[in-house]
């Protein structure tokens, strides 16, 4: 048969731009879960360095760089986000789960990107404490997202269904931003 | 001209933007800077409200938050807020304000007469008059009370407004922007502190905006903007004016309420009106300042008398004269301060009266020492008071009379934490106690330091200690001198004498109210205040509570700190319902979660239900049908008689990985599942630690040490949350992972005789019975997309579950129902899911409700004794299993009525139906259009050594009673073989 086409999560919803914020959908990756077995995690680490060249990352962090990068998603797991698929090697340590589609990918850019989301989440996303290369598994709304800082953007995470209510409830805050803004 | 009250000159307002408001539908002018109280005085309107109980004639008292009598309705229709205090609320142009708690009008309100009838009305009235005939209480009492008492009354219609929620963080939160506030801040600030300075007023500054006090030689006003300036020229502070801090909670947050959009005339549609903040601070400090107390006499509320402090606000900051000919009544030297201001201000000043006898005065003033204020005429606004000395008394025409009592420092968040304030004699006031709230210190006149000096000292020196305890390196700055004296005073609660002395304006309580409520032995103050009501109503006391217990002292003869006091609560100040829900409303209650076909079945036009968080699509509607039932009807046809395709992505879907996998699932399982080989599925029991199920589902082996197990919809969090929990506790050791897969796969069942046709259409390599035999699963390619394909069935037809990346899902589920369609078949919703399950006997959620056993289900043998499992033990406990169990059986209707409703209990045929009868009930019910009847599934005592027994089922709520034969709960197919394909 011929090939179904596809549907992004977002499909029809992005990019979102108020006042100087922009959110749109990031681009579509290979992601897997990466959950070393207990006692594996030392070698896991040495088999990622040895395939991909980055390390299992601490909790709350992220490493790696364009390729392939892992993302701490939660206790003894990381979320990999790559153009390929991590090396299939990394089954001997680690349970690999495809989550390719499991996810919808969106980016938060632009100046104030942290008081929009503080309209959504606890957490204190300033730049001198959620860092480049920090990474949380935090609320969003009702949500439960991964949350990283990547240069310029801040990347987030939900489950796919979800998309809708998390594209509208970051949308109503950018627009409560702007809002402010212009009183 | 915006009023025949303004002041020529003076003020912090702003002239030239005059700005046109109504109040009670008549038209007035203010300017920018204005309240509305401050407008409504300018304009010369004393009369602004009604009392809650006595409905008394009630004028503006204070100038701020605390304010018991002003509050007014703001806004019209559905945008009407009831119970805004004008004191705080900003002119806008265009605002619309109407008085409240009377009728028909604020000068002629029909119950004024309860006032007549005071004497009959005091404390504990209601206990004691309602209380009979008992059943005139709910039928007459209450409704005409609740006519009767005061307040605004809500619009009942939907809010159409924005609101919002948010979250913030720093090093040091001040609260308060008062000469404390502002010290405190600027200290921090200049320090590299992350600073978050909030004040519930619309300008900062506090008392300072107030006052005629200067600092370094500049009037208070000028000093403010002067520090504000630098503290909003850094990047390491954040001020948030009309942001009112409202609660203390633990680890270091606080809750606040921040007006955005109330003070504008039109707010744009996405401005918030406000937004609840939840601020986390490293440390704190309260710089709430305190709070003027008035002095109870004889007929202290009539319109017109106000608190000295809030006559020095409206004379100093909104260039208003309260009054023509004003009297000023205290015991401090605030009295003659105020005196000085009004003078200054041109305003003429009758009298000054204050209770020291010793006070001295170079005022040019008409002055009486050692004097109080006795009593006051007016009817709907002040006109005489009465002045007593020892030598005698005297009438004064007065049209404003300021009073100060002294001051209650502002303790209320120091409470929020359960710590009592304590008292101090030497300043009649009770004071913060030692860490009420970890990491919030009090400072400036909260903690009792009333004098502008010692404010600004204070703040300096609870800032440096604060950021010394974070590590940081403070040099603080110089402090500005002032011209502040330290404050002077006595304490008078109440003027002796006859008649109503008001102690809670905005409960109507009196002295008397405190009195009696003594005599009848509500001695505690605990006690008093919920007699009495007093600093039970919105203001929650401010102006009244210390005052109120230092009667109750004074008639029980004990001393204050020995009488103790109530405390406060949060929030500081009302919080509107819908800002604390802010975000909630309508869809915003909870995400939504969408399947990949969910824009297909809306197109159909199938009705999406809700299932947990999920939409689902109930049936879809052909041309020509008109009820649910009729396309209900047909979707079970088509998958008795022809295909039907139903997304069932929406199940959870757990994929679980590594060596120790298969144990895992034995252990979690009542059943085996480490002896499954690839490319087989078995169905699966879970027990929670009690004993009892927890769900239920199928699981596949896919490969060596890789499974995938399948929960319930509504289970599925609970589910993964158990796995974790039983990794986590019992298992640590166990090789073994797992991950939510519900998200990565779109999957669809695909049921019916010609089920396998469909399938075989999409599949790269068509399959047969022999390569996936039911119970078997497969990995196969859809136009060279890897898809997982599993033989099972919860319909009891041939039975396909197919799984694609869920990118793919909304294109397969289209072309699936379409291929179906072209087979006779189509998409079946949950109405004919749930029908199909029934006829099997097949459990869902209705059965598996957290209080039925494997015993109960009939699924015993599936607990195996082989193995141990999670729960085993505990549902072998005596009481969940044997005959007293109600346990899952058939029904069937047995007379002339047909109708099984779920909800309804099960009876004997002869027993009365009522409770200690009753013998079960119905979880499920359906009308089986393959079998032509209704059909029940529930759980009845001993139920499956009953089939064949008639019973009588009664639907209490919807009035149904209707006998029904017990049976087995599988009503179709009972030996499986469509589901096997073995017939069809």
């Amino acid at each position: 048969m011929a090939k179904l086409p596809e549907t992004s999560p977002a499909a029809g919803l992005l990019p979102l731009t108020h006042g100087g914020l922009t959110l749109s959908e990031g681009p579509a990756r290979r992601m897997w879960m990466i959950q070393p077995y207990p006692g594996r995690e030392a070698g896991l680490d040495a088999a990622l360095r040895d395939a991909h060249g980055i390390g299992f990352p601490e909790p709350s962090r992220s490493t790696g760089q364009r390729g392939g990068r892992l993302i701490w998603a939660g206790r003894a797991q990381a979320l990999w986000i790559g153009t390929a698929d991590p090396a299939p090697g990394l089954a001997q340590h680690a349970a690999l789960t495809d989550q390719s589609d499991a996810w919808a990918f969106l980016k938060l850019e632009g100046a104030g990107a942290e008081a929009a989301l503080a309209r959504l989440t606890p957490l204190d996303l300033h730049p001198s404490v959620f860092k480049r290369g920090h990474a949380a598994r935090a609320p969003l709304g009702h949500m439960s997202a991964i949350l990283h800082r990547r240069s310029a953007a801040l990347e987030l995470f939900v489950f796919r269904s979800m998309a809708r209510t998390a594209v509208h409830e970051i949308g109503v805050a950018m627009r409560s931003l702007a809002a402010r803004a212009a009183v | 001209m915006s009023g025949p009250m303004r002041l020529e000159k003076g003020g912090l307002i702003d002239r030239s933007r005059e700005i046109r408001f109504q109040f009670d539908d008549q038209w007035m002018g203010g300017v920018a800077g204005d309240t509305l109280a401050s407008a409504l005085l300018a304009n010369g309107v004393r009369l602004v409200g009604r009392s809650f109980k006595y409905h008394r004639p009630r004028g503006i008292l204070t100038a701020g938050s605390e304010e018991p009598n002003a509050l007014v309705e703001i806004g019209k229709a559905a945008r009407r807020t009831p119970n805004v205090r004008a004191t705080t609320q900003e002119l806008y142009e265009g605002l619309y304000a109407v008085s409240q708690n009377r009728f028909p009008s604020l000068k002629w309100d029909l119950l004024e007469v309860n006032d007549l009838f005071a004497p009959f009305l005091g404390a504990g009235f209601y206990y004691k008059t309602f209380m009979w005939p008992r059943a005139f209480w709910e039928r007459l009492y209450e409704p005409l009370i609740r006519r009767a008492a005061g307040l605004g009354a809500l619009s009942k219609q939907t809010n159409p407004d924005h609101y919002e929620k948010a979250f913030a963080h720093c090093d040091l939160l001040v609260i308060g922007a008062g000469p404390t506030g502002l010290m405190a801040a600027l200290t921090a600030a200049r320090a590299g502190a992350d600073v978050i300075l909030a004040d519930e007023g619309d300008r900062m500054g506090g008392r300072l905006l107030s006052e005629t006090i200067t600092l370094d030689g500049q009037p208070g006003p000028d000093w403010v903007a002067g520090v504000l300036a630098e503290l909003q020229g850094m990047d390491n502070v954040r001020l948030m004016p009309r942001t009112t801090v409202t609660g203390a909670y633990d680890g270091g947050t606080f809750g606040a309420v921040e007006r955005v959009g109330l003070h504008l005339s039109a707010p744009a549609a996405d401005l918030p009106l406000e937004c609840f903040w939840r601020i986390t601070a490293r440390r704190a400090i309260l710089a709430a300042g305190a709070l003027e107390r008035p002095i109870a006499f004889r007929d202290n509320d009539r319109p017109g008398v106000m608190l000295a402090s809030a006559v020095r606000s409206y004379v100093n900051r909104y260039a208003v004269a309260p009054g023509r000919k004003v009297a000023v009544f205290g015991t401090s030297d605030d009295a003659h301060r105020t005196v000085a201001d009004l003078q200054a201000a041109g305003v003429e000043v009758v009298a000054l009266i204050d209770a020291r006898a010793d006070a001295t005065t170079t005022l040019d003033v008409p002055f009486y020492a050692g004097a109080t204020v006795t009593g006051t005429e007016g009817r709907l606004g002040l006109r005489r008071i009465t002045v007593t000395r020892a030598a005698g008394s005297r009438v004064i025409d007065a049209d404003c009379l300021a009073i100060s009592g002294g001051w209650n420092p502002t303790v209320h968040l120091t409470c929020h934490m359960n710590a009592r304030p304590v008292w101090r004699e030497d300043i009649a006031a009770f004071v913060p106690p030692e860490g009420a709230v970890p990491g919030l210190t009090p400072a400036g006149a909260c903690a009792s330091r009333f004098a502008t000096t010692d404010c600004l000292g204070d703040g300096v020196a609870a800032a440096t200690e604060a950021l010394t305890a974070l590590g940081a390196k403070v040099s603080p700055p110089d402090l500005p001198r002032t011209d502040d004296a330290a404050w002077r005073g006595a304490a008078l609660w109440a003027v002796p004498g006859k008649g109503r002395a008001w102690l809670d304006f905005q409960n109507d309580v009196t002295v008397k109210d405190v009195q009696q409520a003594a005599r009848e032995n509500m001695v505690s103050v605990e006690h008093m205040k919920r007699y009495t009501t007093q600093g039970m109503a919105p203001d929650q006391g401010k102006n009244s509570n210390v005052a109120a217990l230092a009667m109750l002292a004074d008639v029980t003869g004990r001393a204050i700190p020995e009488t103790g006091t109530t405390t406060f609560r949060p929030p500081y100040t009302p919080v509107a319902i819908a800002t604390m829900g802010a975000g909630g409303q309508g869809a915003g209650f909870a995400p939504q979660r969408y399947m990949t076909s969910h824009d297909a079945s809306v197109e159909k036009g199938a009705p999406m239900i809700e299932a947990g968080l999920w939409y689902r699509p109930s049936y879809f509607p052909r041309a020509g049908e008109r009820t649910w039932r009729e396309a209900c009807d047909r979707e079970v046809g088509h998958v008795r008689t022809a295909v039907g395709v139903c997304d069932v992505s929406t199940l959870g879907k757990i994929e679980l990985h590594g060596p120790d996998a298969g144990r895992f699932l034995d252990l979690v399982y009542t059943n085996t599942f480490s002896t499954l080989a690839p490319g087989r599925t078995r169905y699966g029991l879970m027990l929670r630690e009690d004993g009892h199920v927890m769900d239920d589902g199928t699981t596949a082996c896919l490969a060596e040490g890789h499974y995938l197990m399948t929960t319930t919809t509504a289970a599925a969090g609970q589910v993964m949350r158990h796995l974790d929990f039983v990794q986590q506790v019992h298992a640590p050791g166990m090789a073994v992972r797992f991950t939510s897969v519900t998200e990565q796969w779109a999957q669809f069942a695909i049921a019916g005789p010609r089920a396998l046709e469909v399938v075989n259409g999409f599949l790269d390599t068509p399959v047969d019975d022999a390569a996936l035999p039911f119970m078997g699963n497969c990995a196969v390619t859809l136009g060279g997309i890897g898809g997982r394909l599993f033989r099972i069935s919860f319909s009891g037809e041939r039975g396909y579950e197919l799984a694609v990346p869920a990118r793919y899902g909304a294109a397969l589920f289209r072309d699936l129902v379409a291929r179906a369609e072209g087979l006779g078949g189509g998409a079946y919703g949950m109405e004919a899911l749930n029908v199909l399950r029934i006829e099997k006997g097949f459990l869902t959620h209705a059965e598996l409700h957290g209080r039925t056993t494997a015993f109960d289900l009939g699924l015993a043998k599936m607990v195996s004794a082989k193995k141990v499992c999670v729960g085993q033990r505990a549902a072998a406990r005596p009481g969940l299993t044997g005959p007293d169990r109600e346990q899952l059986v058939g029904l069937k209707p047995a007379g002339a009525v047909k109708q099984i409703l779920a909800g309804a209990h099960l009876f004997a045929e002869r027993a009365e139906a009522v409770r200690e009868n009753d013998e079960g009930y119905v979880t499920s019910a359906c009308y089986s259009p393959t079998l032509g009847t209704t059909l029940g599934l529930g759980f009845l005592r001993n139920g499956r050594a009953r089939h064949g027994e008639v019973i009588r089922m009664v639907d209490h709520l919807r009035g149904v009673e209707t006998l029904c034969e017990v049976c087995d709960p599988v009503f179709f197919d009972p030996e499986g073989g469509r589901a096997r394909g073995e017939t069809s």
